[in-house]
């Protein structure tokens, strides 16, 4: 046998699979069903916000490596960022918004603290919260999507805001939201009042037909954010890979969905427990917030304890920001807000060692 | 379906890769013409050199004698003549005086009979364990005499017998399992001669199903007291500490041995050999040595003599070319860079496995926190891996660096390819200092 070369490392030996990079672009894949969807309903404009912010995030990232002398395009963050950020626009932001948004992301909240890994606030939410408070005005006027041709009226406020000025108004006082929303002829998709008439008689009670909607998606909103049923699918998707796990998503949802129906319907002049809390999931960015913000593993805890408390803090500010907040972004502050406790969660959540001893006193 | 145990924190399932080699019956190995006998094959002392450089040696005798409590008696697995003494690294990174052994090419091997059975006492038999020169034949190659010594006031309950083998590729115990089931189970009884246990348990994962009904078998028969728990299949089962956890449901307390938990352990390959040492009286000098992985053509099991060059091995089949030589299993073994490198007593495979993938890139942590899932240990591995890499030895320690048995869960799921286990390692190393 002629003398071979060798290999030397240190053991194990075996690897199993995935890496940084194949967990970056298994989670952008998952987003894609979604974001092709915002691009349906919203027309061609949807498409260049996402390339514009795909684009700008990795331009900066590339900009950055030359500095660094190492590219880090390939480990799929900047274009995950990217997406996401892109994701995060209704379709009629002004193009610049997303382009600040992206490179605020990349260079100040990414790679002024080290880089990947090292960041601890998400940089898409971060990039996001940034030009909200910058540019209100450029980013906050929504379109009804091409699926419901109702009434043109209603092309400039997002579903949310909608409901939340009209009861800030009073004008609807005593009515559960889908009655709001019915009250003022919000449209709804034919599909959608099938689904609903059908459901309502099987199971006597069902969805109203804007969750119906609000579910698969046809609802004004940011273009990654109205389908709640992709996302899932998504998400889905991810949890089989075992890229993202339960615990947060549970605890967040779980959390706020308690929260919102205990409390919910306290400020609509109804008693406890009345609180709407379906609709309240799946519309806004709740799902994406939930699977797809709030998981990102380098600001949640490390341990599943850690990202059990996480979530539930998550949805709480959730359910306040919402309910008592002035401001049509709970989910990304909330998710904001939580990122800053999660270096303190991790220093007093640990794991159980195996084989620690339990103290003789304590029996 | 039949409940199967195991462990509950931690653990990871790489493919197993028993198929490669677990229909190869094992063959003796006798293309010998020079051993590497080295003296330092076990973990404690290294054993003093009896013999010098031109003395002739017979098969099975004694040239290497044992110098502290934890050490072994090293024994000439052929006849022949010390031709040299020289200093070697072994596999294991170890660095250790050998004795190069010229084999006499006419009569090389021993002859072993069975030799007239008569009763041995437990100190008889603890005595024969430690002339003999047995130690763990899992991979540690811990000495036995010291494991089975048993303190004044320590009393052992169980006596597990580790048939997990759950390292990927390894097929040695689970072949002897098959084809020296008789011995085995002989040979487990002279333990439990030596340790007095109350119950006397064989743990075996799953994919060895054969060897389960085997064994099962030879004990209905027989009417040997001793019980077979079939195991979930999930690496690292066949650590000490898992297998306790799995099989008697108690965790050894860290920093302690599993006679904390009333508990000895002894490896298949193990009871072989101290069925060898009372029935044959002959010393540890052969194992079994699976021969696999992907770059070999024809897999193999063999009983090779200890000492045996690993290029010997090598040279029975066409091997594709590749870079990846193990000595061991292919998750706690130790890629090896001298095909003139010995079979040690602890060496329960070769490997050649395929060419090593170009391309794996290491990445910052992102803080997946999969390695604290994988971790049987329930240690935090990127946190020992930060606080290792910042030079923080004293405060990785604090937070219990020393329960790593370097497994290598962390490293096998890591994403990011952090070099978990290699941090570990070194932190260990300085710490202990």
């Amino acid at each position: 046998m002629e003398s071979p070369k060798f290999v030397l490392s240190s053991s194990p030996h075996l690897h199993g699979k995935g890496s940084t990079s194949s967990i970056m672009w298994d989670v952008s894949i998952a987003l894609t069903p979604a974001a092709l969807w915002g691009v349906y309903l919203f027309g061609w404009r949807a498409l260049l916000l996402l390339v514009v912010s795909i684009a700008t995030s990795m331009g900066v990232e590339y900009l950055l490596n030359l500095k660094r002398g190492a590219s880090t395009l390939a480990d799929g963050s900047a274009f995950l960022t990217g997406l996401l950020i892109g994701m995060n626009f209704s379709v009629d932001t002004a193009i610049v918004v997303p382009i600040v948004a992206a490179a605020f992301a990349i260079f100040v909240v990414k790679w002024t603290f080290g880089g990947l890994g090292a960041n601890w606030i998400n940089p898409a939410l971060a990039g996001r919260a940034f030009v909200f408070f910058s540019f209100t005005n450029l980013m906050n006027t929504y379109r009804l999507p091409r699926t419901l041709k109702g009434v043109d009226a209603f092309s400039s406020a997002s579903f949310l805001t909608e409901i939340k000025g009209l009861i800030g108004e009073g004008t609807v006082m005593g009515m559960k939201s889908p009655s709001i929303l019915a009250s003022i002829n919000y449209p709804y998709t034919q599909f959608a009042g099938k689904v609903s008439g059908a459901l309502t008689k099987v199971f006597k009670i069902g969805p109203s037909p804007y969750t119906v909607d609000a579910f698969f998606g046809n609802m004004a909103g940011t273009i990654g954010e109205v389908s709640a049923f992709l996302l899932l699918i998504g998400a889905i998707y991810l949890l089989v890979k075992k890229i993202i796990t339960w615990h947060i998503p549970v605890a967040f949802l779980g959390t706020f969905s308690l929260l919102a129906w205990t409390f919910g319907g306290l400020r609509n002049g109804l008693g406890f427990f009345q609180g709407d809390f379906v609709l309240q999931l799946l519309s806004g960015g709740m799902i994406l917030g939930a699977f797809f913000m709030a998981t990102d593993m380098v600001t949640s805890p490390i341990t599943n304890k850690g990202r059990i408390i996480f979530g539930v803090g998550v949805g709480f500010f959730t359910f306040l920001l919402r309910y008592y907040g002035s401001l049509p972004e709970s989910v990304s502050l909330a998710i904001i807000l939580m990122n800053i406790f999660v270096p303190t969660i991790d220093r007093f959540i640990k794991v159980k060692p195996f084989g620690e001893v339990v103290k003789e006193a304590k029996r | 379906m039949e409940f199967l145990a195991t462990f509950r924190k931690g653990g990871v399932h790489p493919k197993d890769k028993k198929e490669l080699a677990n229909r190869q019956p094992i063959e003796p190995f006798t293309a010998v013409s020079e051993l590497i006998v080295p003296l330092s094959q076990h973990t404690g002392s290294p054993a003093k050199p009896l013999k010098a450089k031109g003395d002739v040696v017979v098969a099975g005798e004694k040239i290497g004698e044992s110098t502290s409590f934890i050490s072994a008696n090293i024994h000439s697995p052929v006849n022949g003549t010390i031709s040299d003494i020289k200093k070697i690294t072994l596999a294991n990174s170890v660095i250790s005086d050998a004795f190069v052994i010229t084999v006499d090419s006419e009569n090389p091997f021993g002859k072993w009979s069975l030799q007239e059975r008569k009763e041995y006492t437990g100190a008889e038999l603890l005595n024969l364990v430690k002339e003999m020169g047995i130690v763990g034949a899992g991979g540690a190659a811990f000495p036995t005499h010291v494991k089975l010594s048993i303190p004044r006031g320590k009393k052992v309950n169980d006596l597990v017998i580790n048939g997990v083998e759950c390292e990927p590729y390894l097929t040695s115990d689970h072949r002897l399992m098959l084809e020296r089931g008789e011995e085995i189970l002989e040979g487990i009884l002279y333990v439990a001669k030596i340790v007095n246990p109350q119950k006397i348990t064989i743990g075996i994962e799953n994919n060895k199903r054969d060897a389960i009904d085997n064994l099962r078998q030879i004990i209905e028969e027989k009417g040997h007291p001793i019980e077979i728990v079939p195991l979930k299949v999930k690496y690292p089962q066949g650590d000490e500490k898992q297998l306790l956890k799995a099989i008697i449901k108690r965790e050894v307390p860290s920093g302690k041995l599993p006679l904390d938990v009333g508990a000895v352990v002894v490896n298949i390959g193990t009871a072989f050999a101290i069925w060898e040492a009372v029935a044959l009286n002959k010393p540890f000098i052969e194992r079994v040595v699976t021969l696999s992985g992907e770059s070999i053509k024809d897999k193999k099991n063999l009983l090779v003599p200890i000492g045996t060059k690993v290029e010997d091995l090598l040279k029975l089949t066409a091997c594709e070319e590749t870079d990846n030589y193990i000595a061991g299993g292919p998750m706690m073994g130790f890629a090896f860079w001298d095909t003139t490198t010995p079979i040690t007593k602890g060496t329960s495979g070769i490997l050649a496995l395929a060419p090593s993938k170009k391309g794996r890139v290491t990445t910052p942590c992102i803080s997946c926190g999969r390695c604290i899932t994988a971790c049987p240990m329930g240690l935090q591995p990127t946190k020992l891996y930060r606080l290792i890499d910042h030079g923080q030895y004293e405060v990785a320690m604090a937070n219990h660096l020393m329960d790593c048995k370097e497994c290598g869960c962390c490293a096998y799921v890591c994403p990011a390819n952090l070099p978990l286990v290699h941090a570990m390692k070194l932190g260990k190393r300085v710490g202990r200092k």
